[in-house]
């Protein structure tokens, strides 16, 4: 299948290796990415926090530009995807607001193209099955719990393609990787976010408290589908706390057999290349 | 002349918020509630009683992560973060600015980031929040370590078509 592509600005930076293990994943499950052409920047949370019309014209801009073609649009990072989403949302539901943002944007945005995240279209349009085909080693000993945190699926009228409150899909995957998935009651709390920056000391507290419960409930590793819960959970825990964290493009990869799982772990600051070599995964 | 309640569940333009019948299960899920002077249904409350400068002059406005956690379990369908959304607007529309002045400086050189080259560079970002906020050294180590790795680069690809960027940004100029 042929999808539009937003990267989004962490992918291109911080995130790179979020995007090229998606891109890598896409192309062994034959999901063709075309980047969007001169994509720009959703907004996040700091548009929607200042000025609301903003955070809906930044990404309608964007749409816009997707709909020349007809496929969906494929957005990996869940901060980018969760604005879209409540674009998406916002002007499906209020006339009156499409036509002014279509005025400041200046074009005609139809609604046309399904937002979708990766891990619903390997799930849903690829099929588990087709991804177990692909395994050629099983990742035995991992024990990630999935860390879905608040963008992907919350408000679920708006993001609806999981449970808000205790998602699978992911746990899924992760499954089908040969991974031992372990049960967790905090994939969807929040790790504080854009916060980050600006009120350090409160994501350090809320970051240390995920990394304790993930090591209570028997992990030794977290997984994640966003940039900046990444950049949160690898970053901010305090002394050496830490479990490390890995998208989950990065273990299918890993699992697929593929060439450049290594270079990007390099990337953590946590690195996870020792617990990878002690269970001979490396 | 309207009434503080009146003006926020305008601007929210969704379900009123006396909607809400104080069960709490908002606060008692909310991640920020801890480090907040007020509660989130408390604001519903304070609002309800025209408290006005009160609820725009407080911390815990800005400092709602916006996770959505409220809004997905309320009984009542009351949107706690568009209000929270709302309040930050009014607080910056009618001059109170923010009690909690670093998080609406990052936003602000966040925004301009955007409008200089229609995506995020992340150094000249942060290096923008940092003059604004006077908070020059922290996550020095960190931002060193970054460079190393290759993952911060100071030219970034920009969009190309600025000008309908800085489009969007004159028309939803807010004065
Ligand atoms: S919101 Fe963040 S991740 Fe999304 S495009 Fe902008 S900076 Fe990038
Ligand atoms: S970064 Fe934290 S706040 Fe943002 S989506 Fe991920 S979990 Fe939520
Ligand atoms: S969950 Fe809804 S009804 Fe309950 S206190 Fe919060 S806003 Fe009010
Ligand atoms: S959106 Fe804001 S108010 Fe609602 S639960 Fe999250 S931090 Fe609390």
């Amino acid at each position: 299948m042929k999808v539009s592509y937003y990267p989004g600005c962490s992918l291109h930076g911080t995130a790179k290796e979020y995007d090229q293990s998606v891109r890598s994943v896409s192309h062994a499950l034959g999901i063709e990415l075309e980047e969007i052409e001169d994509w720009s920047c959703c907004g996040a949370t700091s548009a929607h926090s200042t000025n609301f019309k903003l955070s809906i014209a930044l990404p309608v801009r964007n749409l816009i530009a997707a709909e020349k073609k007809a496929q969906d649009v494929m957005i990996p990072c869940a901060a980018c995807f969760n604005r879209f989403k409540t674009a998406e949302h916002h002007l499906g539901q209020d006339p009156e607001l499409k036509a002014e943002v279509e005025e400041i944007v200046g074009g005609r945005y139809q609604g046309s193209v399904a937002i979708r995240n990766p891990i619903d279209i390997i799930v849903r349009d690829i099929g588990l099955e087709a991804l177990a085909a692909k395994v050629v080693k099983r990742l035995a000993g991992l024990k990630p719990v999935s860390y879905y945190g608040c963008l992907l699926l919350r408000p679920p009228d708006v993001c609806r393609f999981d449970d808000a409150e205790n998602p699978v899909l992911l746990d899924r995957i992760l499954a089908v990787l040969g991974a031992e998935v372990r049960p967790w009651s905090f994939k969807t709390d929040c790790c504080g976010g854009s916060l980050t920056i600006s009120k350090t000391e409160i994501v350090v507290r809320m970051v240390d408290k995920l990394m304790e419960m993930a090591r209570e409930a028997g992990a030794n590793c977290l997984v994640t589908a966003c940039p900046v819960c990444m950049a949160n959970l690898d970053m901010r825990s305090s002394g050496d706390a830490g479990l490390p964290v890995f998208y989950f493009t990065e273990l299918a990869a890993l699992a697929m057999g593929q060439e450049g799982p290594e270079g990007w772990f390099r990337l953590h600051r946590t690195d996870p290349r020792p617990l990878l070599k002690g269970l001979q995964l490396l | 002349m309207k009434t503080f309640l009146e003006e926020v569940n305008e601007k929210i333009n969704g379900v009123p918020i006396q909607r809400c019948y104080h069960c709490r299960k908002c606060t008692a899920g909310c991640p920020m509630a801890v480090a907040m002077e007020h509660n989130p249904n408390r604001v519903v409350k304070m609002i309800q009683m025209e408290k006005r400068e009160e609820v725009l002059a407080s911390g815990t406005i800005w400092l709602c992560v916006s996770c959505e956690t409220c809004i997905t379990r309320c009984p009542n369908e009351v949107d706690i973060a568009r209000m929270m959304d709302v309040l930050r607007q009014m607080a910056i529309e009618t001059g109170v600015g923010a009690k909690e002045k670093n998080i609406l400086k990052f936003h602000e050189a966040f925004l301009a980031n955007i409008r200089m080259g229609g995506r995020i560079n992340e150094p000249t970002m942060m290096v923008h929040y940092k003059l604004k906020s006077g908070d020059l050294f922290s996550d020095m180590a960190m931002g060193i370590d970054m460079f190393r790795k290759g993952k911060l680069s100071l030219v970034s690809p920009r969009t190309k078509d600025m000008k309908s960027v800085r489009r969007i940004f004159e028309k939803t100029r807010q004065s």
